[in-house]
Formats: structure tokens, C-alpha cells, sequence
């Protein structure tokens, strides 16, 4: 039972069986019920089709199966001996940015599905672009349709070669690339004896091995406050907690710490959860924090270790996505949404705008519209405890919403 | 790193972030207690992330008159048993009408004694928040909800007005009428809720453990049959081992043919389960989807 969990996101065109993959995944893993198989093989042959069509296992809304398209990101789960997974599908359409920026956003692992058939396309690119773009740093490419091109080796070289090059160009990351039909199964869960000459992991193989935590309880200390606890009741009269997830770094009782803003020096004395006093808490477990000075420190606020701090801004330069119809205003009010803390914010430039298929920079822009990209400059009414989005996802990213409270905005904090 | 850190303390702290979150977002948020096994590790985890206060929200049951004494029991024992606040809502209206599946079929006999009593004990008591225990796993159009899920003035969803969801960052902005669903086991799975409940020693219904009891077989469905009230004519009940994967309504509520009588049991069934546990409940057959159900408001 002593699994952990990898959170990864699928990106690929319309064409290129992603649904197919995933279907596939979940029914080869049991991931997928039999009455849900039995739904989507039905489904299948009252539209004309024979046996099951995997892509109809994944295809969530109604409307949207009518219509035969997929919006938005769903979410799929299944779990081997060795891992629970955690899929946040994005489909390949219009509103691809966007979701793919959101599906990438909680994921630590992209896997890229390429047609062996048509290489590396501006699609392929975009999609491995905006994956590094919000912190990926593990790519699967997933070599699809080697039925359709004699499971040849040059096909899978090329496309190899091809995807290395774009990511070393955009600054490295761990790289695996994998021959796979999704359709009759090669390579996904199965070896594939058509494919002799590849000597690497089958796909689900190297899901279940392959290590993503970068250090991520090496780096600084960082946890903001969520909730101040002070329980009614005598024997609770003297307690004062700070509850919160830890967002990096580890803390042991008895260290040094600095609260910010206001930059306050105290000592972690206690680390408090219901199944006992710990003595030291890691990334990514929510706990409550004792501390030796009685400070004012509420909600928004963050503790971080002594060393290393975080900035306290109130100007940056950041990228920002934007994911609303109404496209940004320039020097217009927006809230931004950072850690546990929410402040007024205007934004007074766009840098430039990044075409997300050639990476080039179209600037002067007077605005970003749904599904751009850009780099902007903002301010804001209180300052911000971050680090660049580059040395901390969870301290470094940040949402806008507009008077409507739509979330308008992702945006990503720069150094 | 933490060698301990297995996928079920990764999916408890992410879940007690999301409590956390709440509470500190919004002004009155009450807990949509079932109690089922989802809402049982629901109520377990909630008392995790306000640990060593008090929950700082009620809980609220939408009862509709049908579910089976042993969860009724069991709910107001365990209530008690840790202190919380319990509020008991029912339609009273539509149960004096005499609503039953077998009178009004399905669909309008959930739209009465759950949807509608559900929306009006939110207007009620002016909920502005109401968490529940569905998973994404459950159900296929679960599978795009959000963790923070917007409703109306009038309690429904619409899909196009859902916010993108980034990082750990849920925004429960929210105007004047508009109120939050909220899902902290979004990312668990049947075997998941097993597994803690196994791992935690969390109480469960013992309906959840299988024994002889009696049942008729109804369209593929084995329904239990100890009121003879919900049964049709000329259905004859018959002693069978049987356990419940879901709680709902008893005329509803299918069991599955099994012999799990400990939890761990129940874990290795769930591990090698072939069909979604959802097959057994009545409200998601039929032509009324689950997804046209959650635009009206059923959670």
C-alpha cells in the first residue's frame, strides 16, 4: 500500500489518439469499469462503429459527446501495484492554451503525443512549449501510429532527434521517447515484438519508475498561512496555531524562521497534527505550527526559513496566459490570487506577446486576448512574499480575476 | 524526501488544504454529510484540518425518509460521538404527498426529496458553501468538475461559468445569491477511500459488510427487500450474501452479490472490482443524466 502518486498531463492534437492512449491506460489497468467499457462499446455501435472505441471512454459531458469535441480538462485516475496516477487531460482544441496551461499547471510530467506519420508539427512544439513554459521538466514523447509506418525505426529517430532539439533549445529537461500504437496496444502496456528494436521501457513501465521530485524538500523553506488556530476552551487558552501546507523546503522544531511581510524573527516550537506532534514537517504536508513569539501574523502572511528568503514585491515582471473572452485592460483593477493572499493589482505594460508556434516576440501589443501569451509588467496595492515561478511553482504563480470574479488570468512571476 | 509520504498522506493533505481553504473563504459553509463511506472519510479528514479545535461547520443531512435505518442510527451515534453539530433537513411537503420511486419514478422522486430539499436547506440557512464527497472517479461527467464548483442564485451549474483551476489556488469569489460546491475527495477513488478507511480505522454503516439478507432481483439490480413497501407485485424476496458499495435510498439502492465481511475485505474487492460502483445506484440509469441532474442542483 506504501505508493505515491505522479500527476501528469496528455497533450496532442485532435488526430493524434490521445483518447485513445488514455482509454486504453484505464481499461489495461482496470482504471475502467466494465459497465463503463460496455457503455462506450455500445455508444460506439449505435453511431455505426465497431467494438470499443476508447476515445469514448474519456469523453465526460454529454454535450460535448453529441458533439463529438472535448472542452475543458478531466480528470482521469487509475493505479498499478507500484502508483496511483493522476491524469489532467487536456484536449487538443481551441481553447488548447488554456487548458493546457490549467491540465500542466498540478502535473510534474507531460506525455507528448506525436503521429509517427507526420513528426514533430507546430503543434507538437506549442504543446511541449507551454507544458516547460508552467514548470515541466519530464517528457514522455509518445511516438504514436507506428502500425501506420511499418513500426520502422527512422520514423521514431527523426521524431527523437527532432523533440531533443526543441527542448534543449528551450533550456533541458529529462526526455524519454517511446514507439507506441495506441490503437492495437504496442509498447502502451504490452511489448511489442513488431518493434524488436526498441530496448527501452514499455509506457506504463516507465510511468510507474520514473522519479519527478525535484528536491522539491531541498529548496528554501516557504509556507503560507491559511488559517490562524485558536481553539475555544481553557486548556486551549495559551495556544495559538498557524495552519497551512507546506509549499517547499522542510521545518524542524526548534528553527529559525522569518515571517513576511513584516520580516518578524521567531523559533518553530512545536508542529502539531492530529496524529501527534511531529518533529519535522516536509513539502507538501498541511499541518499547524507552533511558534516561540506571539506575533501578528494572519492569513496571506508566509513563513519562510532564515536563509534564502522570498521577495516582498509589489512590482514584477511575469507571464501571463490569458483565459478570458474579455480580453486584458491595461491599467484596469484586477485581483490577483497568490499562495493565501489576494491583492489589488493593475497592469500597467505588455512586454511583448509570444506566438506559442515560433516562440517569437510580437511587440509593440496594446493587448493579450484568450489563449495568448505575454509578458507584462504589474503592480500591486500590497506587496507579494514570492520567488520567481522558475525556483517555486507554488510561490511563484498567481491568478487574475476581473469584478466579474471569473479567473481571467495565470500568470507566472519572474526573477 | 519523506519516506512515508504514501498517496493517501498526499491525497489527506491536499484534502485538508481544500478544508482549509473554506473555511477561510467564506462566511458560512456547512458539510453535505450522506453517511456514506465518502462522507464518513469526509467528517474523519474535516476534523484532521481544524485539529485541536472544533469542526467549524455543521453538518447537514438531506433525508429523505428512505434510507435505511442503519444509516440512521449510525448517523446519529456517530454525530454525537464527536461532537458535532447535526442538522436533519427533509421535505416534509413531498413526503406527506406520499413521494415514492415506485409512484413518480426515478428522476422526480430524487428531484423532490433530494434536489429540492437540498437547494432549500441552503436557502435556509444561508450556506454559502456546502462540501461534499463526490470523487471525479465516480462518474463520467464528474470527471471535468472543479474542486470549487460555482452555482446560481438558484443552486444550478452551468458548465461554461466554471473557472479554469490552477495550482493549489481555488478561488471561492463568489457574488451576492452565488454559492460554492465544494469537493475535497476530487481526487480519491473507491479503492482510495477503502484503503484510509482500512489505514485510519474510520467507522463505517455496517451495511458496507456483507451478510444474508434478504433481496429481489429488479432489472439487473439486487434491491433490498426487508419493507415490503418497495417492492412491486409478485416480487418474491430471497436470502442472499450481499453487501452495499454505495448508500443511498433503500427502494434505490442496489447490493452487490459478496462475501467482504471485514475491511479487508472490502479493500481486495475493491482492488479487483469490474464494475463502477455508481452501476448500483437507480438515479444514474434511465435517460435523466447524472449531468442533467447536477444543472438542477443535485449535488
Amino acid at each position: 500500500m506504501s505508493i505515491n502518486v505522479l500527476r501528469f498531463t496528455t497533450a496532442g492534437n485532435v488526430d493524434d489518439g490521445k483518447s485513445t492512449l488514455i482509454g486504453r491506460l484505464l481499461v489495461e489497468t482496470e482504471g475502467a469499469f466494465e459497465d463503463q467499457i460496455e457503455g462506450a462499446r455500445r455508444e460506439n455501435e449505435r453511431r455505426g462503429g465497431k467494438g470499443i472505441d476508447f476515445s469514448l471512454l474519456t469523453d465526460g459531458l454529454k454535450a460535448e459527446r453529441e458533439q463529438g469535441i472535448t472542452i475543458d480538462v478531466a480528470y482521469r485516475y487509475f493505479a498499478t501495484p507500484k502508483r496511483k496516477f493522476i491524469i489532467a487531460d487536456a484536449p487538443g482544441h481551441e481553447q488548447y492554451t488554456r487548458n493546457l496551461v490549467t491540465s500542466a499547471s498540478t502535473s510534474d510530467l507531460a506525455v507528448i503525443l506525436v503521429d509517427a506519420r507526420n513528426g514533430m508539427v507546430t503543434q507538437s512544439r506549442r504543446h511541449a512549449f507551454i507544458a516547460y513554459l508552467l514548470g515541466i521538466r519530464h517528457f514522455i514523447v509518445a511516438i504514436n501510429k507506428m502500425d501506420l509506418v511499418e513500426f520502422k525505426r527512422e520514423a521514431y529517430d527523426a521524431i527523437r532527434m527532432d523533440f531533443i532539439d526543441f527542448i534543449e533549445r528551450l533550456g533541458g529537461a529529462d526526455v524519454y521517447c517511446i514507439p507506441i500504437s495506441a490503437l492495437e496496444g504496442d509498447l502502451v502496456t504490452e511489448p511489442s515484438p513488431r518493434m524488436s528494436w526498441y530496448n527501452g521501457p514499455k509506457l506504463l513501465e516507465l510511468l510507474e519508475s520514473i522519479e519527478v521530485d525535484d528536491h522539491q524538500s531541498e529548496r528554501p523553506f516557504r509556507f503560507p498561512v491559511q488559517l490562524v488556530s485558536r481553539p475555544p476552551g481553557q486548556e486551549f487558552a495559551d495556544f495559538r496555531g498557524y495552519m497551512g501546507r507546506v509549499a517547499s523546503g522542510s521545518v524542524r522544531v526548534g528553527d529559525a524562521v522569518v515571517v513576511l511581510p513584516s520580516g518578524a524573527r521567531t523559533t518553530v516550537t512545536g508542529i502539531v497534527t492530529q496524529d501527534g506532534r511531529l518533529d519535522e514537517a516536509f513539502s507538501r504536508q498541511s499541518v499547524t505550527l507552533l511558534l516561540a513569539d506571539d506575533l501578528d501574523i494572519s492569513r496571506g502572511d508566509l513563513i519562510s526559513s532564515e536563509t534564502s528568503l522570498p521577495a516582498a514585491r509589489t512590482e514584477f515582471k511575469a507571464t501571463l496566459c490569458w483565459m478570458n473572452e474579455r480580453k486584458l485592460r491595461l491599467n484596469h483593477r484586477y485581483v490577483l490570487r497568490h499562495t493565501t493572499k489576494s491583492v489589488r493589482c493593475i497592469i500597467n505594460e505588455i512586454d511583448y506577446r509570444l506566438d506559442v508556434n515560433t516562440l517569437d516576440r510580437e511587440s509593440p501589443v496594446t493587448e493579450l486576448q484568450t489563449n495568448d501569451i505575454g509578458q507584462v509588467r504589474i503592480k500591486t496595492l500590497q506587496p507579494i512574499v514570492c520567488d520567481p515561478y522558475d525556483a517555486n511553482r507554488q510561490t511563484g504563480g498567481f491568478i487574475l480575476l476581473d469584478e466579474t470574479n471569473d479567473t481571467v488570468a495565470a500568470g507566472m512571476i519572474q526573477g | 524526501m519523506n519516506k512515508e509520504w504514501t498517496h493517501l498522506r498526499e491525497l489527506e493533505s491536499e484534502s485538508i488544504y481544500i478544508f482549509r481553504e473554506v473555511v477561510a473563504q467564506f462566511r458560512n459553509p456547512v458539510l453535505l454529510y450522506s453517511i456514506g463511506k465518502d462522507s464518513s472519510v469526509l467528517v474523519h479528514l474535516a476534523r484532521k484540518a481544524f485539529y485541536p479545535g472544533p469542526l467549524p461547520f455543521p453538518l447537514l443531512h438531506v433525508d429523505t425518509g428512505y434510507k435505511f435505518p442503519e444509516m440512521i442510527k449510525f448517523r446519529d451515534e456517530f454525530a454525537k460521538s464527536i461532537g458535532a453539530r447535526l442538522i436533519v433537513h427533509r421535505n416534509e411537503d413531498a413526503i406527506a404527498a406520499g413521494a415514492h420511486p415506485l409512484k413518480l419514478g426515478v428522476a422526480r422522486c430524487c428531484g423532490q426529496l433530494k434536489t429540492a430539499a437540498l437547494l432549500h436547506a441552503l436557502e435556509k440557512y444561508q450556506f454559502d458553501a456546502a462540501m461534499g464527497g463526490a470523487r471525479r472517479e465516480e462518474e463520467r461527467s464528474r470527471a471535468k468538475e472543479r474542486v470549487f464548483s460555482l452555482r446560481d442564485a438558484f443552486g444550478q451549474w452551468d458548465p461554461r461559468r466554471q473557472r479554469p483551476e490552477l495550482w493549489n489556488l481555488y478561488s471561492g469569489a463568489i457574488h451576492e445569491g452565488e454559492s460554492m460546491r465544494v469537493f475535497p475527495l476530487s481526487n480519491w477513488t473507491e479503492r482510495d477511500i477503502w484503503q484510509y478507511i482500512l489505514q485510519e480505522k474510520i467507522p463505517v454503516v455496517p451495511l458496507y459488510f456483507a451478510k444474508e439478507r434478504p433481496v429481489v432481483e429488479r432489472g439487473g439490480t439486487l434491491i433490498p427487500a426487508d419493507n415490503a413497501l418497495h417492492l412491486k407485485d409478485g416480487e418474491k424476496p430471497q436470502m442472499m450474501s450481499v453487501r452495499f458499495r454505495t448508500l443511498g435510498c433503500a427502494p434505490c439502492t442496489g447490493a452487490v452479490a459478496s462475501c467482504a465481511a471485514s475491511l479487508e475485505d472490502i479493500v481486495a474487492e475493491a482492488g479487483a472490482a469490474k464494475i463502477s460502483e455508481r452501476s448500483t445506484r437507480i438515479i444514474d440509469h434511465g435517460s435523466n443524466t447524472m449531468e442533467d441532474k447536477k444543472r438542477e442542483g443535485y449535488f
